[in-house]
């Protein structure tokens, strides 16, 4: 169960560089772990998020196992016109869990 | 005949656990310093990096290895002719060399990023962007951590 919390602005002047926080619950196993009897857990993470402005692409990263349980990203962009921040999230498993969020530009 | 089977559940079960402590041991336990100059060499190619415009946002002295705050910021104006294209992170000592490798574009307005991640042991991050002129900056720092994530195992 992957429930993603994205903190956006909801009003923002136009050309003003906004932070964009998101959080995805997610174990983010990293494959390197044995459980009581000494098996080895298999790697659970997400590999990739992408955030989408209006349907452009402005952020994408890729997720090692490296990253911390529940992962965690904020990043910035300039805010350019009223409209939808749109978030995927990929991993493991055939994980994937999709968000929006909108803004208001004056 | 109910206690005898039991017993040597156990001492079956230990011995497996002592056979993969065994096996484990043989392979490295994590990357080591080269493993991170092969993985840095994997995004940059040939291109030289250079030291500085990369800052690296995390704290010397870290408790507990399983949640480390991180931050990246490069010094660049954010425009169409020059930007930060990219920003990646490696460590040295964790099993995999890679932490994240981010994408930005001109629309960022401010190069900075920030996540959360793991440390298996005090080790030097080093964080490397990529410029929109192809050119390649980069920043370490040193992080002390008393309590190691990712090898421990579940109780």
């Amino acid at each position: 169960m992957a429930r993603p919390l994205i903190n956006v602005p909801p009003k923002a002047k136009r050309g003003q560089t906004i932070e964009i926080k998101t959080l995805i619950s997610h174990i983010m196993e990293t494959g390197f772990r044995h459980d009581n009897v000494g098996k080895p857990i298999p790697r659970n993470i997400i590999t990739s998020f992408t955030c989408r402005y209006n349907g452009a692409e402005i952020f994408s990263a890729d997720l090692h196992p490296a990253i911390a349980a529940n992962p965690f990203l904020s990043f910035f962009t300039v805010a350019a016109e009223s409209g939808t921040f749109e978030f995927e999230w990929t991993g493991d498993n055939g994980f994937h869990e999709a968000a929006s969020a909108k803004i208001t530009v004056e | 005949m109910e206690k005898d089977a039991t017993r040597r559940d156990v001492l079956v079960a230990g011995l497996g656990a002592g056979l993969v402590a065994v096996l484990t041991k043989i392979e490295p336990a994590a990357a080591t310093p080269a493993t991170m100059q092969r993985a840095i060499r994997q995004v940059v190619g040939e291109a030289p990096v250079r030291k500085g415009k990369v800052t690296i946002e995390v704290p010397a002295l870290v408790e507990n290895g399983n949640t480390v705050a991180l931050a990246i910021q490069v010094d660049s104006p954010m425009t169409e002719q020059d930007h930060v294209k990219a920003i990646h992170v490696f460590n040295e000592k964790n099993p995999l060399p890679n932490v994240i490798s981010a994408r930005l574009s001109p629309r960022a307005g401010r190069a900075r990023i920030a996540t959360r991640f793991r440390l298996a042991d005090t080790q030097t991050i080093t964080a490397i962007a990529e410029l929109s002129d192809g050119s390649f900056w980069s920043a370490s720092a040193d992080v002390i951590v008393t309590l190691q994530a990712c090898l421990e195992s579940l109780d």
